[in-house]
């Protein structure tokens, strides 16, 4: 009749993108005549935050400030082809064919500025804040806006780009499972803190500690949502969640949220997590993509905490307070294991 | 809550950016909190009809007939669709891109594989006037044995599930009823090995559960075509489908959405969009299919279950020297992408450590239940929970700390993977390090002394071994389950071609690539235009320098620089600490 | 069936609808008069989305049978700003990233509005009980539950 504590840690890494490779994405980006940009995408948000991401990466690229870049999708007559948003593909593909459009953009801006100075395009540079200027010389400079209404209504240029990226196909060898899957894995440690109840069987999660390892957190704040929520789901679907509590049984399915359960506000623990950085080679500004990881290690974790707590194995998902009571009867009592640090 | 370790590869990164790195404000934040975002069912019609599906009650069963008179003069009742309505009712997800063979039916004409196939679209005036006629279609069914277990669904005289595949697997490479990874000789090896730990992991289905469920409206639009809104997650995917579905010219299809509440991977099955957009062909009007909480929970495609084996060779000083994982996904009555997932899980076996004699065996069978399919880590999270809660029994069975134990087999850069190709810009140990210290969980001196860029690709590590190849498990023959290998593949072969770099346009078409603007760079130097006179023009540095590391300047002695816009270097993320 | 007529006050303007006497208050919103904030997510009373202000307390609008609010102020996520004034709430949401699909927010900020409307000083279990009964799959709750304590803060200067 107690309540005992365990840690259990887990360490993965992730694909970042389809497997194989094989599917494109591809960005428009154009200019009003004031020299403000719109990003033509049909890329989709989920939630996880596509459109902000890849107007910093636009933004970033062409070296203009960021309010004046916005990003319109999905809209498949004015957005281009985008494979779509899953496999934690987006920052990744849509982000490289952003960065191609806008490179494509800003090389006809400074063609355009340069011709408005009279100097090499090769000197110019921006400074984000609207202007561009001549290296070294920042007096030598004309305002973005002034640039676009030139090429618009003087030279004759559109300040636009197109961009694709594209990482092809791979076979796979049917014997060997040779394959060429990805070119970019993220990677993280995540330590789970839980408290199992002898009596109920009830697994409590006190808290989790992590460490990501994602390329470049293009957003910091939107990095912290993925790993934030996603952890949640890490802990709902280890804890909590199934639709066939007996499977392969496919009796007593859930019809609502009644039956279907998630841990609530009142259920959720301290999360703290540090973020790595090692750029991805191929990755936009190195950006991989946490979007699913996030939610991986927290399952493994939580299962070798409750080991490390009770002495108890559950390798069939969700751990439910049943499966928790039936081992510790099993084991003749809970069997608290080595403790680790804490 | 979150902290970047900005000393952590260092030496990598150029840290000199303007807004990437910045936690800026999300562009749809303000239409979020105003509940001013548009999702797919935030759009008003005239005339909307809305079309609810009559479902199977049965896992599997024969059709004999369907009677759909009553419900056809019931109130509201514009029109009723069955299969033989849908201009080609047979597809498969990925026949996009050319993978698997279609076997699925929008409404099912004789014969249901799961409890909730669609059968019958009942399209009418109100919500409740649909669901009110749903009671009055009468269909004759002819119960048929279920099978609900992957290994059961496997074995030689199992109900067939999906005529398509009638062994009840997906058929790879036209060859083998699962898809094959084999590296250096497991079973040799598994021989020499110290401990033998082998043991089976099961995880359930899991529901993606958005608070948006599945829906699409599909309305006539001004121009012989189509408008969609739709909470698809592959906006084109989903309108490849519906185009291939109904037989019309894809730009016939307007595809709108972007803003989905939640997909979690539920969103890309296309489950709404050909029946609507059907219902609106043939009503002339906007046909609204959305599921209830009821369906989308039942009859929602779910994450799959997975069965899991795993049999590792150990030795004493914890050295894991081989791996081999049988695996089995539970495709539920159709392929839809799992597929796919087996062969995702292929290439992330064994995980992110380096073993030098690692094989596996991933199947997808078929059973009578729900169509599965992708969720939130498919293809990796199942098998990372399997060999993750294994890592742990394997520390523990040789006395190890379970840290100091995934330090000791993690990859590194350079070492050779399963699917043989090099490992680079790995981290894991590191992460391992930040993490152990964070939680004050204690490891050992060695292990905080190892680092990714070390040790890796070293002798062994970094080659390919001899392997032993197999014919085991050709599509319709069980009896080669269990033959022994067939050849053995010589150290060092590889057959698959390796992925060639993606070309920027610019220089495939032969235009100059935009000027000064690599793959990341630096924000270019802002002093703030100057206020005063304009300087006299001072020579202008050598163009192939970094602006920021400026050459000596001009003549006169500059002011201290303000901050340069952009160059800081970061140790919060953000302007104020947050706790 | 001939339709009905219903009249109430929607975010301080009169509104006026025809529907069947069956309809709930979320169909009448969103289908008879536009109002698109409040979101279908359940229809069964469990998940929140559709989370109104009936005379000033939460009521679950797909579980509310339209007719019962004849005369009554019914009140949604598009009405809490002031003109172009966000409310604290709001504010506090977009500087807690207290969204990530948005789908639940416009419920979540009525759940949360009611609360502090009558408990200006919650404690972090008052506001969780609030909330406990608007699901969010995206973001674990915490930013949530910081932004409604952050608003709680703010709203007594403000006021002030």
């Amino acid at each position: 009749m107690a309540r005992h504590r365990g840690r259990g840690m887990a360490a993965v890494n992730y694909p970042i993108g389809m497997n194989l490779g094989g599917d494109p994405s591809q960005a428009l980006i154009h200019s009003n005549p004031d020299g403000k940009f719109t990003v033509a995408l049909s890329a989709i948000d989920l939630g996880q935050g596509m459109k902000q991401v890849t107007r910093q990466v636009a933004a970033e690229t062409l070296g203009v400030p960021i309010e004046d870049v916005y990003v319109d999708t999905a809209d498949s007559d004015t957005g281009p082809h985008d494979m779509g948003s899953f496999a934690s593909r987006g920052t990744h593909r849509m982000g490289n064919a952003v960065i191609a459009a806008a490179r494509e953009a800003r090389g006809v801006l400074l063609e355009a500025a340069a011709e408005e100075l009279e100097v090499n395009a090769a000197d110019l540079v921006t400074d984000g804040r609207g202007n561009i200027h001549v290296r070294g010389a920042p007096s030598r400079s004309i305002t973005v806006r002034a640039t676009a209404q030139a090429a618009q209504f003087k030279q004759g240029k559109t300040i636009a780009g197109r961009g694709i990226f594209l990482i092809p196909l791979s076979a796979v060898d049917p014997e060997t499972g040779e394959m060429n899957p990805n070119t970019a894995f993220a990677h993280a440690c995540l330590v789970a803190d839980v408290e199992v109840d002898d009596e109920t069987g009830e697994v409590t999660l006190l808290g989790m500690t992590s460490a990501y390892e994602l390329g470049r957190a293009l957003n910091p704040k939107m990095v912290e949502q993925q790993l934030v929520g996603g952890a949640w789901m890490g802990q709902s679907h280890v804890l909590f969640e199934t639709p066939e509590p007996y499977y392969p049984n496919p009796d007593h399915g859930p019809r609502d949220f009644n039956e279907y359960l998630m841990p609530g506000p009142g259920d959720i623990a301290p999360y703290s997590v540090s973020v790595l950085e090692r750029p991805a080679p191929d990755g936009p500004f190195g950006g991989k993509g946490p979007g699913e990881m996030c939610a991986n290690p927290v399952l493994p974790a939580v299962a070798n905490a409750v080991f490390n707590a009770v002495g108890v194995r559950v390798d069939e998902l969700p751990i439910t307070p049943e499966k928790v009571l039936r081992g510790i009867r099993a084991n003749g009592g809970a069997r608290q294991q080595t403790r680790r640090g804490g | 809550m979150l902290d970047i370790r900005k000393d952590l590869f260092a030496n990598e990164r150029d840290d000199n950016l303007n807004v990437i790195g910045k936690g800026i404000q999300r562009q749809d934040m303000p239409g979020h909190v105003t509940g001013r975002s548009r999702f797919f069912d935030d759009h008003a019609f005239e005339g909307l009809l809305h079309l609810k599906v009559v479902r199977s009650p049965h896992h599997h069963a024969r059709i004999r007939s369907i009677d759909i008179s009553a419900a056809e003069r019931a109130p509201g009742v514009k029109r009723i669709l069955r299969g033989a309505d849908v201009p080609v009712n047979k597809n498969t997800l990925l026949s996009l891109i050319n993978f698997g063979k279609d076997d699925e039916p929008s409404l099912a004409v004789d014969k249901v594989r799961y409890k909730g196939e669609p059968v019958v679209a009942i399209i009418a005036e109100s919500e409740a006037a649909a669901m009110a006629a749903r009671k009055l279609v009468r269909i004759d069914y002819e119960t048929l044995p279920a099978v609900f277990d992957v290994e059961d669904a496997l074995k030689p005289g199992a109900p067939v599930v999906n005529e398509t595949y009638p062994h009840n697997y997906f058929e790879y490479h036209e060859k083998f009823d699962h898809q094959k990874l084999r590296f250096g000789d497991t079973e040799k090896a598994f021989r020499t090995a110290d401990l033998v730990i082998e043991e089976r992991y099961q995880t359930s289905p899991i529901e993606h559960a958005p608070t948006e469920t599945n829906g699409s409206i599909a309305a006539p639009e001004q121009n012989y075509r189509f408008v969609v809104h739709s909470c698809a997650q592959g906006l084109f995917f989903s309108l490849g489908t519906a185009a291939k579905i109904l037989d019309l010219d894809s730009n016939r299809l307007h595809f709108i959405g972007g803003t989905v509440g939640g997909g979690f991977g539920g969103k890309v099955d296309t489950l709404t969009e050909p029946l609507a957009i059907l219902g609106a062909m043939l009503t002339g009007r906007p046909v609204r299919y959305v599921l209830d909480r009821e369906e989308e929970m039942l009859y929602g495609s779910p994450r799959g279950a997975e069965r899991i084996y795993v049999k590792d060779g150990l030795m004493r000083d914890g050295r894991i020297i081989a791996r081999h994982i049988r695996s089995y996904f539970d495709a539920g009555a159709y392929t839809r992408l799992s597929s796919y997932a087996a062969v995702k899980c292929t290439a992330h076996v064994p995980g992110p450590y380096w073993i030098p004699n690692v094989s596996s065996d991933i199947y997808v069978a078929y059973t009578n239940r729900c169509p599965s399919t992708a969720m939130r880590g498919f293809g990796i999270t199942a098998v990372d929970f399997a060999l993750e809660v294994q890592m742990d029994k394997l520390a523990h069975a040789v006395n190890m700390d379970p840290v100091d134990f995934r330090i000791l087999n993690a990859y590194r850069d350079g070492d050779m993977k399963a699917h043989r190709r090099v490992a680079k810009n790995t981290a894991l140990i590191e992460c391992l390090q930040v993490a152990a210290e964070k939680a004050h969980w204690p490891i050992s001196e060695s292990a905080k002394r190892q680092s990714s860029l070390e040790g890796g690709g070293e002798g062994e590590r970094g080659l390919i071994p001899a392997t032993p190849i197999d014919q085991r498990g050709q599509i319709g023959r069980p009896e080669t389950r269990s033959a022994p290998p067939t050849q053995t593949l010589p150290a060092g072969t590889m057959r698959i071609p390796l992925t060639k770099q993606p070309e920027p346009e610019g220089t495939r078409d032969r235009r100059p690539a935009a000027p000064n603007v690599p793959r990341y760079e630096p924000a270019r130097p802002m002093a703030q235009p100057a206020v005063q006179a304009p300087a006299p023009l001072a020579p202008l540095p050598p163009a192939a320098s970094p602006p920021q590391h400026a050459a000596a300047p001009p003549a006169q002695p500059s002011p201290a620089a303000p901050p340069q816009h952009g160059a800081m270097r970061f140790s919060s993320v953000f302007g104020t600490r947050r706790r | 069936m001939a339709k009905i007529p219903v009249q109430f006050r929607l975010n301080g303007s009169d509104r006026a609808a025809f529907i069947d006497g069956a309809d709930n208050l979320l169909t009448t919103l969103r289908r008879g008069l536009n109002e698109f904030a409040p979101k279908y997510g359940c229809g069964q009373g469990t998940c929140g989305t559709c989370t109104v202000l009936i005379d000033g307390e939460p009521q679950l609008a797909c579980l509310t049978l339209a007719v019962a609010c004849e005369g009554r102020h019914v009140e949604t996520a598009s009405g809490m700003a002031d003109g172009p004034n966000l409310h604290p709430l709001q504010i506090a949401f977009m500087d807690h990233f207290a969204a990530q699909c948005g789908f639940c927010t416009p419920g979540m900020l009525m759940s949360a509005r009611a609360l502090l409307d009558r408990n200006p000083s919650p404690s972090r279990e008052d506001v969780i009980e609030a909330i406990a009964g608007n699901i969010c799959r995206c973001t674990g709750y915490e930013p949530i539950i910081s932004a409604i304590l952050a608003a709680a803060g703010a709203r007594g200067q403000i006021r002030a």
